[in-house]
């Protein structure tokens, strides 16, 4: 009996430290933060990164126009099920902003989702995608960063409930689906078709909005931009796969004009969240904008993801 | 007989009156009315991208139809046409009413803005097309919603 006891509460420390050891936040290994370090980052290129990322649309302050969107005080809300997630102030300020980062720190939140203290960040910040990110575009972009305006803004706290709260739950999460695997095998894709995907899988960060999701917050598998129930209220983020009965019979030419320009084939508008998203596209080169073309029309067409 | 008569009578007037009615649902009459403006938009659009010549009357009047389509849009969004007739329009009109006709109101100025210059070339298009469609995701961000 005393033995059983004593198994029993073996394996429940065992089972306890067994879930620390698998939910610890896990920065990159040192030799890529070595690699990432010795980049002398380019900030005219990492300014491409910046709007492909649309950093602006959760961090700049709400309703930001022009010049503004590079103020990166913070302020969005973005409601979810699992609360309320407000975009912090990234601007170069040492305070209030990311001032203080290295480029180590840097390259940790993008592509790890540590941050400098070794906590987990919510995947509303879409390191998820980001993860895809090449070592050289991430020091181009981190260049880019520190040539912002500061702002003394402070951060405005999450409103998250429990559990979600407690952030080392979030490595559970990553244990089930955080990868920085391909989301989609492109047989014989070319180079414009590679660089789609990377764009729209990586910095984009496309599917964070555009594929459904389960009950726990994970891409439902096999519906990668399929669209999805709007988590920020009713309606939803269209189909974008070449099944869409809203853009599945667009051209590429048809795409990328949409991207540059906000208009539909017949001239009906951009509009929700999409707004921010094409104003950043806007700025993007015509060649990436075909790109990411390119690769919305390479996708397996699945049906509506919100059905 | 006679009163079998009647019935068909009845159905056919139903049937000829069925359409008759949609058309005039406030919910139909509004997409109608945005279809003239994406319209006028895409006539305008063509020449902005040089796929068609320039042509002032017809940029006069895509303008034109724009500026009369802004002047009352705003009359056909009664309570109670949020839903039905697959309409986008976003619950956001109705609770926020005076962000909408700011909106509405801007889009107005500018295209009524557009009619007064009334562009003699492309330069000039160009310089009221971009305010002037400005307008469309900047309203369409908070006040349409998409259901498909």
């Amino acid at each position: 009996m005393k033995r059983l006891a004593l198994g029993i509460a073996a394996l429940a420390v065992a089972g306890i430290a067994a879930g620390l050891v698998l939910t610890a936040p896990r920065p990159l290994d040192a030799e890529r933060l070595v690699a990432i370090a010795a980049i002398e980052g380019d900030a005219a290129a990492g300014e491409t990164l910046f709007w492909a990322g649309g950093c602006a649309s959760c961090h700049a302050a709400p309703g930001s126009d022009g010049e503004a969107r590079l103020l990166m005080s913070g302020g969005v809300r973005l409601k979810s099920d699992f609360g309320t997630f407000i975009g912090p102030n990234i601007s170069p300020h040492p305070d209030a902003g990311i001032g203080n980062w290295r480029v180590e720190d840097f390259a940790n939140a993008m592509l790890a989702g540590v941050s400098p203290n070794g906590g987990h960040y919510y995947p509303a910040f879409p390191y998820g995608s980001y993860t895809r990110m090449s070592n050289r575009d991430v020091a181009d972009l981190y260049a880019f960063m520190t040539t912002l305006p500061e702002s003394d803004v402070a951060s405005i706290p999450h409103e998250v409930g429990l559990p979600f709260n407690i952030r080392r739950s979030l490595g559970g999460w990553k244990l089930l689906f955080f990868s920085d695997e391909p989301k989609v095998a492109l047989a014989d894709a070319d180079d414009q078709l590679r660089r789609g995907q990377y764009l729209v899988e990586g910095p984009g960060h496309c599917g964070e909005c555009h594929t459904p999701r389960n009950p726990i917050g994970g891409f439902i598998s096999g519906a990668w931009l399929a669209g999805a129930q709007n988590p920020d209220g009713e309606g939803v983020i269209p189909n974008i796969t070449p099944a869409s009965s809203s853009i599945g019979d667009w051209s590429a030419s048809d795409i990328a004009y949409y991207l540059e320009s906000g208009f539909t084939p017949d001239f009906d508008s951009v509009g929700g969240s999409m707004v921010e998203v094409q104003k950043n596209m806007a700025q993007l080169t015509s060649g990436d904008r075909d790109a990411i073309a390119a690769y919305l029309k390479a996708v397996p067409a699945v049906s509506d993801g919100w059905k | 007989m006679k009163f079998r008569s009647l019935i068909a009578l009845a159905m056919i007037g139903a049937a000829g009156l069925a359409p008759a009615l949609a058309a005039d649902e406030p919910q139909v009459v509004r997409q109608e009315m945005m279809k003239k403006v994406g319209g006028a938009t895409g006539a305008m659009a063509k020449m902005v991208k040089g796929e068609m010549d320039y042509d002032a009357a017809a940029a006069l009047a895509a303008l034109t139809t724009i500026s009369e389509v802004a002047a009352t849009y705003g009359d056909f969004f009664p309570e109670g046409s949020d839903t039905g007739f697959e309409t986008e329009a976003a619950p956001a009109i109705w609770s926020d009413r005076d962000g909408f006709n700011e909106k509405l109101a801007q889009f107005k100025a500018d295209a009524d803005a557009g009619v007064a210059a009334a562009p003699a070339d492309l330069d000039g298009l160009k310089a009221v097309f971009g305010p002037l469609t400005k307008n469309c995701g900047a309203c369409h961000e908070d006040y349409r919603l998409k259901k498909s």
